[in-house]
């Protein structure tokens, strides 16, 4: 039986001298949302990196849905079914919102090899990934590039690209970053629901959402993770609070 | 085959390498500083060249010849930066690429426009045409050793000039962190004509060094643009330290290769294979050097800045 | 909604594409009305350069990969229809093996074929080592291979080294004259409308949207589990080998192979009818092939410096008119 969907062992990751991870293991339990923070400086985006792909750890294991990751290609995993949204959008700036969306579809099906197969007389392809659309809101914006986006709807729409890849795992990077209190409450409910299609591992720096979403919090120093527990124990944690609660 | 032959074609490759190394080290600091690829380096080494040769015929005197070769390399160079170069460092690496090749056109046919297509006259100084001799062994060209001796003065002259004075530490933070510098206030405008400037006026001597021992004519600098990118990408691109010890190794390779293959061939094959194949491995031997050094070290030696 | 843009009125560029169409049918025949073979020559040359042009267009335009190397694949194209040429000609085998004799050919179609048989080992080859870097140093890489080539070429003279290999026949298609001008034409410009067709299916299919998709955003592209490798990879053998035909049929015109064909400066060459045609454009580099020869020609019969007015033609398109005249007449190219 699977017990984690993502197994992260002893994690080492060092620049130089730097440790920015340092023997650092989580888990990731079916059904749960599983909270990152930490303060600034702290590893989070170098985390990220390793978990996706992006960088290679110096030593350690990740092990996803039983397999071993750890040397796979960003690719690769994205095709086992981790999907990942960026902290600073990364879209296809001269697509549409759709075509973005039908970018992931594609990926999902498989086809990207298909020479003479037509995007505009793929009709499937089009309802499929407006399907997306639609669930995050954006279907007044389907047709608009995604140059002209407003920085809230290419948040919605990294929402919409990574839904369409009907991950395993969700790996969130701060999708609050830059949303006013509206949007982030908006976002909030969403990944409530989200939890049910796939457990979710989320970098936040937005404690209000984390307070009410995660359901286990590590927290991340300089490369360590000095606890993981439920949001009572993180908040009361006195360790937790000098380190980072208390810095704000 | 001797041992002095051998030592010969070493002090050869050594003079091609700091040749090419007074080219390369301009184009690596345009692209480690400014983050531009700049083809039209080669005929920055052409307008040095003409310069000389121009200036040596009327005057008489190949060191007045070195002098407008720097002055004019130099002046060019700040002018095609502040009139083309200054609008391409926010663009891509094609637009740059086609724009810089564009230049190449432009000056090469222009200069073919003024001076014809015959060579002109540059000769070896009077004062550096005897050889010498080297450990009582070997008489080598004093000029060659003139060379050599010009881009060791050259490297040294660049390291403190980067490492110790306010202009290099600027060159230095420029490379780093181009919109840092400028948040700090440092006329990043005037830095970066400078730095071009700097480029060509080196590429200009070196333009001028080569031009009395070989022909100075249009399309002299093509041949040795490519050599220079060669070099930088070997010694990793914004690395002057790269540029020297790349120069260095793709001067000794080079010129050792022409000499050594035909040769070590010719003692397993006919004669008239190791001349062919000998031939036609040793002018690509620098090529597959660098496509080997990239595969295995994809920054080049000295871990460049890249793109 | 795919259906609503089928039915609006066709756009700038698709009308644009259609008038050189036409001038690619009528301007022949109006030189072979006037008795003037030399043009039909002329505008051979600007469907086989237009050709060389097309098929880098997919690789730089399209997928963003900038290669100073293409030339290798064109000089590749016209040595084979040298070497298998001349092997007929002076009646030697090729090759023997496994006990078979491999004879040269002066089909066209067999030749094609070989050529784009070689190329696209080569690009495979070239492709996958040179794909592992990025920026500039990919753009070393590919020169770096292709400057191989070149140095090869020239140092073997078994065919021809620097003096280049002749060609003393022209090859046959079909049993047909492909000695009159118009025929040969023909034949060009078939192969240019059929590759051209090829690489309009192509940008508009699925392989396509990754490509462009990989253009703009590797790691985009990555995070959806789609690796930019491959697709880029495929994306270089395709374009080399369309370039190699048009080695081929350059070596068939001028009945003359040339190392100058892998020379950098034909690599420059070939990037200047996509520039200036403009980079991704469809008929981009049938506009710049066309502009490049009218300079070469018409200009170059003013003044033997006509490279100089190319050089600031093309620095100006570079500065101020980005999209190459495709994108000065007919606008930006819009994704659907």
């Amino acid at each position: 039986m699977t017990e984690h969907i993502l197994k992260i062992d002893n994690l080492v990751k060092k620049f130089g001298e730097l440790k920015a991870t340092d023997n650092l293991s989580l888990t990731l339990k079916p059904g749960e949302i599983h909270a990152v923070i930490g303060p600034n400086g702290a590893g989070k985006s170098t985390l990220i990196k390793q978990i996706c792909g992006e960088l290679a750890p110096d030593s350690g294991r990740i092990e996803f849905l039983n397999r071993d990751i750890t040397h796979l290609g960003v690719a690769a995993r994205a095709n086992l079914g981790l999907g990942r949204t960026f902290q600073i959008s990364s879209l296809i700036m001269e697509y549409s919102a759709l075509r973005n969306v039908m970018l992931a579809v594609q990926a999902l099906q498989g086809s990207s090899y298909h020479f003479f197969k037509s995007i505009a007389k793929d009709q499937l392809l089009r309802d499929i990934a407006m399907q997306y659309i639609v669930q995050v809101g954006l279907e007044n914006r389907a047709n608009v590039c995604a140059a002209q986006l407003s920085h809230g709807e290419r948040r919605q729409l990294e929402m919409a690209v990574v839904l369409a890849l009907k991950p395993k795992a969700f790996l969130l990077d701060e999708p609050m970053a830059g949303m006013g209190p509206e949007g982030s409450a908006k976002l909030t409910q969403f990944l409530d629901t989200l939890r049910h299609q796939a457990p979710i591992l989320l970098v936040e720096h937005d404690m209000d959402a984390v307070f009410s979403l995660a359901d286990r919090i590590s927290v991340l120093v300089y490369g360590k993770i000095i606890m993981t527990g439920s949001v009572e124990q993180v908040r009361n944690d006195p360790l937790v609070r000098e380190a980072y609660l208390g810095e704000e | 085959m001797t041992l002095t032959l051998i030592f010969e074609q070493l002090l050869n490759g050594v003079q091609f390498g700091m040749m090419l190394f007074l080219m390369s080290a301009g184009l690596t600091l345009v692209f480690g500083v400014m983050g531009l690829i700049n083809l039209a380096h080669g005929v920055l080494y052409m307008v040095g060249a003409f310069a000389c040769a121009i200036v040596a015929g009327i005057t008489g005197s190949f060191w007045l010849g070195l002098l407008a070769s720097l002055i004019a390399a130099a002046m060019a160079g700040a002018l095609v930066e502040v009139g083309v170069i200054r609008r391409l460092y926010k663009r891509d690496h094609l637009d740059q690429v086609l724009a810089t090749y564009a230049l190449i056109l432009i000056f090469s046919e222009g200069t073919r426009w003024l001076f014809g297509s015959f060579p002109l006259y540059l000769d070896v100084p009077e004062f550096l045409s005897q050889p010498v001799k080297l450990f009582g062994l070997l008489d080598y060209s004093s000029y060659r050793l003139f060379i050599i001796v010009v881009g060791v003065a050259v490297a040294v002259g660049l390291y403190v000039l980067i490492a110790k004075t306010r202009l290099g530490m600027r060159i230095r933070a420029g490379e780093s962190d181009r919109e840092m510098i400028a948040a700090l206030g440092v006329d990043i405008r005037t830095l970066y004509t400078l730095v071009f400037a700097l480029g060509a006026a080196l590429a200009g001597l070196a333009g001028a060094l080569l031009g009395a021992v070989q022909s100075v004519e249009v399309g002299m600098g093509d041949s040795v643009l490519i050599l220079a990118f060669v070099v930088i990408v070997i010694g990793g691109i914004g690395s002057i330290k790269g540029a020297f010890i790349g120069a260095l190794l793709v001067g000794v390779v080079d010129t050792m290769g022409r000499f050594l293959l035909p040769y070590i061939l010719g003692l397993i094959l006919s004669p008239e294979a190791a001349t062919n194949i000998g031939g036609a491995l040793s002018s690509v031997a620098i090529y597959i050097l660098m496509a080997v050094i990239l595969i295995v070290k994809p920054k080049g030696l000295v871990n460049g800045a890249g793109s | 909604m795919g259906r609503e843009a089928e039915m609006h009125s066709l756009n700038k560029e698709q009308i644009l594409n259609i008038v050189i169409l036409v001038l690619l049918v009528v301007l022949p025949c109006l030189a072979l009305a006037i008795d003037e073979p030399f043009y039909i020559t002329l505008l051979t040359k600007v469907v086989i350069l237009a050709l060389a042009g097309v098929g880098l267009n997919l690789a730089l335009g399209l997928g963003g990969l900038i290669s100073f190397g293409h030339a290798a694949f064109f000089g590749i194209g016209g040595y084979v229809a040298g070497i298998l040429a001349s092997h007929v000609l002076n009646d030697e085998l090729l090759f023997s093996i496994f006990g078979m004799d491999v004879s040269g050919s002066t089909n066209m179609l067999f030749i094609w074929f070989i050529a784009i048989l070689i190329s696209g080992l080569f690009a495979a080859l070239i492709g996958y080592f040179s794909l592992r870097t990025k920026g500039v140093y990919f753009i070393m890489l590919t020169l770096a291979f292709a400057q191989m080539i070149y140095y090869f070429a020239i140092s073997w003279p078994t065919y021809g080294g620097e003096d280049g290999l002749s060609i003393y026949v022209r090859n046959g298609f079909l049993g047909l004259n492909t000695l009159d001008p118009i025929v040969f034409f023909a034949i060009c410009s078939s192969l240019l409308l059929a590759c051209l067709y090829l690489v309009h299916i192509v940008q508009n299919s699925h392989f396509g949207a990754a490509l462009q998709a990989s253009r703009q955003n590797e790691q985009r592209l990555a995070a959806v589990g789609i690796k930019p490798f491959g697709i880029q990879l495929t994306a270089f053998i395709i374009s080399a080998m369309i370039t190699a035909l048009a080695g081929a049929l350059f070596a068939d015109l001028n009945r003359f192979v040339s190392p100058d064909m892998l020379s950098w400066h034909t690599s420059g060459e070939i990037m200047i009818f996509v520039i200036l045609g403009g980079v991704g454009r469809l008929f981009g580099p049938v506009v710049g092939a066309a502009l490049f020869i009218l300079f070469e020609y018409y200009l170059g019969g003013v003044t033997e410096h006509w490279a100089l007015f190319l050089g600031v033609v093309l620095l100006a398109v570079v500065l101020f008119a980005r999209g190459g005249i495709v994108g000065l007449l007919a606008g930006e190219l819009k994704h659907d």
